[in-house]
């Protein structure tokens, strides 16, 4: 496979995969109401532009609020958790719990306290995004190796000397990647809490969609966040690239 | 310089507890190049852990240059087999890291960079690195990273360097050219070394003195003085005294490892 079909493979798949759907659909003359072919979500893209652009605003905007908050609360937490053996495993029970409850159950519990709107879907999308940063850093800092910590506490270097030099330097791969998961989790977040409790986002606007069996309309809101998470995606993965470089040079050439 | 004086060491933590070594008694004379060779596994690193102060031992005392040890010593440098360098550094900040640290530097780091700078690229040249300031470590071969090493435990000149096994995954032929490296250094700067291996002809080619440890729990069996000539040449390798030397450390090892 020469570059440039390697290039255009992922367009030339998703191309081929709405083209699949749209066979299926006219072949098996599958009704609107269960599966709408991909024209007719097009059709009701361009039909309803305006709200379906101004509904991505509000959940991409809302998105974004909460995993920056995630961002900084995980990297701070993530550097607690790493910075020490005991508080790594006094916290990381109490995390892993908080983790495992699904986070449709906290909304109805945000929107007694926030109220329905843009807040309670911020904090689910920090709620969701934020267990991955703090795992993936505290895995890097954890994960350093004795031998080098060894060398610098020969030299008298103090335990924050040796987060600042060693530690977090080398979990910042762990870091940047981990903002790839996050993100796109935390779309999920976003638009659970919408779905369930909001008037605004392209949760809402799905729910109202269906409610009606406007179907090519809420299949036009799933592509719209599609469309937004793997731009986020992509945004994120090139910011990891340019940031570590260095990471993923060198492990091509492992040690001596 | 070093003394450590009938020093056990147990590793509580382990179940059931290790006793790595047992009343080990050991002297290092300042400027002295000792090596303390043994079979695996006999607790040689334990005792670079003991001497730098990371582990205190269990019973008994280590004394560095006439001061008792009780937390890290703050003037050794340190060398292991891999060379753990930084990769998000460049070779030349690889090797000022312990300036960052190691005082009175620290405090001077910032505004006399560029005189720190020169000082670390005329000790990359000493060891062939000469221009290679600039590459990071995953640029350079195993033996370079490993001379970078050299130099990174070198920068601050402390009066005494720990070098645990360097040269170990090293081939053949780059070991022996970073012999001659480190015995130039050393002759060159006098600082106090310990080298620990079980490459008996490394120790030889470099040593004073070579200590024998037991195997575990490891103490010292046997102390031998190396009263070859000084600068050494690699040929010296095969010389008589040379190999009589290497041959009786070796019988005394495979002598300890059957205990």
């Amino acid at each position: 496979m020469n570059r440039l079909t390697e290039k255009l493979a992922p367009w030339l798949f998703t191309i081929a995969l709405f083209v699949i759907w749209e066979a299926v659909c006219r072949l098996f003359n599958i009704s609107t109401i269960t599966l709408p072919a991909p024209t007719a979500i097009y059709e009701a893209m361009v039909k309803h532009w305006w709200p379906i652009l101004t509904n991505s605003y509000v959940t991409l905007w809302t998105t974004m609020a909460g995993f920056g908050l995630a961002v900084i609360f995980g990297l701070f937490l993530g550097i607690v958790v790493g910075w020490s053996r005991t508080i790594y495993r006094g916290l990381y029970p109490v995390m892993i719990g908080f983790n495992s409850i699904p986070k449709v159950a906290v909304v109805p519990i945000l929107v007694i306290w926030f109220g329905i709107g843009e807040v309670p879907a911020i904090l689910t999308a920090f709620l969701i995004s934020f267990f991955p940063i703090v795992v993936n850093v505290a895995t890097g800092l954890a994960t350093m190796e004795p031998e080098l910590e060894d060398v610098l506490r020969a030299l008298g270097a103090r335990k924050l000397d040796i987060m600042l030099k060693v530690g977090i330097p080398r979990a910042q791969p762990y870091f940047f990647g981990s903002l790839k998961v996050a993100i796109t989790l935390a779309f999920v977040g976003t638009v659970v809490s919408e779905t369930i409790a909001a008037n605004k986002g392209i949760g809402y606007l799905m729910t109202l969609a269906g409610s009606s069996f406007q179907m090519p309309l809420v299949f036009a809101g799933l592509l719209a966040l599609a469309v937004e998470g793997i731009v986020m995606y992509a945004v994120f993965a090139y910011i990891e690239g340019r940031m570590t470089r260095w990471a993923f040079r060198s492990s091509m050439n492992t040690a001596p | 310089m070093v003394i450590i004086d009938d020093v056990t060491l147990t590793y509580k933590g382990a179940t059931p507890a290790v006793t790595a070594v047992r009343g080990t008694s050991l002297t290092v004379d300042h400027g002295e190049f000792a090596a303390v060779v043994g079979p695996s596994g006999c607790g040689k690193s334990t005792l670079m852990r003991l001497v730098t102060g990371l582990v205190k031992p269990t019973e008994g005392t280590v004394s560095v240059d006439g001061a008792l040890v009780t937390g890290p010593v703050k003037i050794a440098g340190m060398a292991f087999q891999n060379a753990n360098m930084l990769p998000w550094r460049t070779v030349i900040d690889n090797v000022m890291l312990p300036l960052e640290i190691v005082e009175p530097h620290r405090s001077r780091f910032r505004k006399h960079k560029a005189e720190y700078r020169a000082r670390a690229e005329a000790l990359l040249a000493t060891v062939g690195l000469a221009g290679f300031g600039d590459r990071f470590p995953w640029e350079l071969s195993g033996g370079m990273q490993q001379r970078a090493s050299l130099c990174r435990s070198l920068i601050h000149e402390p009066a005494l360097l720990m070098l645990d096994e360097p040269f170990a995954a090293l081939d053949a032929f780059t070991r022996e050219e970073l012999w001659c490296v480190l015995r130039d250094l050393w002759q060159r700067l006098h600082f106090t070394v310990i080298l620990v291996t079980h490459d008996l002809r490394e120790a030889a080619f470099l040593a004073d003195t070579i200590h024998v440890m037991s195997a575990r729990p490891g103490r010292i069996v046997q102390t031998k003085k190396v009263e070859l000539q000084r600068p050494r040449d690699l040929d010296i390798c095969f010389e008589p005294a040379f190999t009589d030397i290497v041959h009786e450390l070796r019988g005394k090892i495979a002598e300890v490892r059957q205990a």
